[in-house]
């Protein structure tokens, strides 16, 4: 008997709505979304008596065309399908092939990215509608209520449903302008994966594991494999090879200095190092790249002592220039910290022109307590992580903010800091 | 061994509330091939039987009166049935507690197949 595929139904669900979207239109996304649960509900329903079909996509696929079908049949006249409609569905070849999936899904990618939604709209109508993921799954991975996330996606889908068709994919010029704010949605994905406030480790580790799907559809491309996404591509690998080791046996948060670099995921760290140089390609040099760099550094270093924190800096330079921010100002301080002691990085803290963006981000006060901590100053330190521990956004961070105050109380300094993708 | 059939019975809202988001799906599709192969396993299904529609008709009386499923007049609609293979009714009843059907308040109805020999 054939095995169920781990998360197959959400990988399907992203698979069939998009192939039936490209088919039904797109003004038809909520047709599309009902008939393949539909065919899931057949699925249930069938399967555990007569065990999973060979080829479960296949099956799923013909079950959702012939509710489809049916549909279009009982209600041809309430619904403006055109006419060609029942005649594609009806024909097999354009339906299953892997490359008309892996295109219907970056057709869908695309169009979610619509310039008039907001990138945290883009984010959720990727995870929903390509992810599988319910609204109830959206608002976990984001800290957010069941009605705000309908909410947005309400509006996302009304937006998307009211653009005119879906994004071409085939001009080429259109494609590679809408590929920027792509890659940013991917990015995003991954990182509230990586950083986000959700207390959930398990969602986490799936945005993170999305986002690298499908970042790989993009990079099976042609015109979207471009040395930007491979830098993106190359990022992601090189931070989810740590992802095992962000959090200990109990469940707790584990900065990078105690992250036990044996179990660094080897296979992930090799293929980001591979991707990394194939983005070296071309002139373009993109915050991707520079992130993807500071990560291998990173990697580099069998032990945290070996860290090459000149090059660290030097990297954090680059990245400022590309993609100024005081997220960015601020981990640069803490490389240049490590470099050259906790004076010289508390200089730079508070050298920081726009840093009272910063006050609302709980690593920002914890950042300043250690460097504090560091040179002395445990009364200080402990103010500040008190200041971090009041922000804090779930258990995981206060747990561990609560134990670096009894480390300013024990009066002992530690080592360094969590470092992931840059922006908040 | 004595033959038993299971017959699965559930309200529409419970069969609806299995299914849900993809990942619902998931749990609730790995839930049933567990518990049916725990069972092929151990050697208990004579035949994994077959899902039924939850709608169809009713014929009814010497008036042949036809009426649509679902039925007003009961709650829980056979969703399937499957063949098991037990010692005797006790078992047969011990081993059906792990039906899923079970988890979203259904009911598993397990009759002995009443044997024909002399």
């Amino acid at each position: 008997m054939t095995e169920l595929h781990e998360h197959l139904f959400r990988r399907e669900a992203g698979r069939l709505v998009a192939t039936l979207t490209r088919i039904f239109g797109v003004e038809h996304l909520a047709l599309a979304e009902d008939v393949v649960q539909d065919a899931f509900c057949r699925a249930l329903e069938v399967w555990p008596f007569r065990g999973v079909p060979d080829n479960p996509s296949a099956w799923l696929m013909a079950t959702a065309k012939h509710r489809a079908l049916d549909v279009l049949r009982r209600e041809r006249t309430a619904r403006t399908l055109a006419p060609d409609v029942a005649r594609a569905l009806e024909s097999d070849e354009q339906l299953v092939t892997e490359d008309a999936i892996r295109d219907d899904q970056l057709r869908m990618m695309f169009s979610c990215c619509h310039p008039q939604l907001s990138e945290a709209g883009q984010v959720a109508l990727i995870l929903h509608i390509l992810c599988g993921f319910s609204v109830d799954e959206v608002a976990g991975a984001f800290v957010s209520t069941h009605a705000g996330v309908e909410k947005r996606l309400t509006r996302a889908k009304q937006v998307l449903a009211g653009s005119e068709r879906l994004f071409e994919i085939a001009d080429r010029a259109d494609f590679t302008a809408r590929l920027p704010a792509v890659q940013r949605a991917l990015y995003l994905l991954f990182n509230e994966g990586y950083h986000g406030a959700s207390p959930e480790a398990a969602v986490r580790a799936e945005l993170c594991r999305e986002a690298l799907r499908l970042s790989a559809l993009l990079l099976e491309h042609p015109v979207a494999a471009t040395p930007a996404t491979h830098a993106l591509a190359a990022l992601m690998c090189l931070h989810a090879a740590r992802l095992p080791t962000r959090l200990d046996a109990a469940g707790q948060f584990r900065i990078l200095a105690e992250q036990d670099r044996a179990r660094w995921d080897p296979g992930l760290l090799a293929e980001g190092q591979r991707l990394l140089e194939r983005s070296a390609s071309g002139p373009e040099l993109t915050e991707y790249h520079v992130e993807a760099a500071i990560a291998a550094a990173h990697a580099a270093a069998p032990r945290l002592e070996d860290t090459n924190w000149a090059q660290i800096v030097s990297l954090y330079d680059t990245l400022l220039e590309i993609r100024p921010s005081p997220v960015v100002a601020l981990n640069r301080a803490i490389a240049l910290a490590e470099r050259d002691g906790p004076e010289r990085g508390l200089a730079a803290i508070g050298a920081i022109a726009d840093r009272e963006r910063l006050a609302a981000y709980p690593f920002y006060h914890a950042a300043l307590g250690e460097l504090e901590l560091r040179r002395g100053n445990g009364r200080g330190a402990r103010g500040h992580f008190r200041a971090a521990l009041a922000l804090a956004r779930n258990a995981m961070e206060r747990h561990f903010l609560e134990q670096r105050i009894a480390a300013c109380d024990a009066g002992k300094a530690d080592l360094a800091w969590n470092r992931g993708p840059s922006s908040p | 061994m004595s033959e038993f059939i299971y017959l699965y019975r559930s309200t529409n809202e419970a069969s609806r509330a299995a299914m849900g988001s993809p990942e619902q799906m998931q749990k609730s599709m790995q839930t049933w091939m567990a518990w049916m192969k725990q069972l092929a396993d151990k050697g208990h299904i004579k035949s994994p039987g077959h899902p039924l529609e939850r709608s169809g008709k009713l014929v009814k009386g010497k008036q042949r009166t036809i009426t649509d499923g679902p039925y007003a007049e009961s709650k829980d609609i056979i969703g399937g049935y499957t063949l098991i293979e037990a010692k005797d009714l006790a078992e047969a009843v011990e081993l059906s507690k792990g039906c899923p059907v079970l988890e979203g308040g259904g009911v598993v109805e397990v009759r002995p197949v009443l044997q024909t020999g002399m």
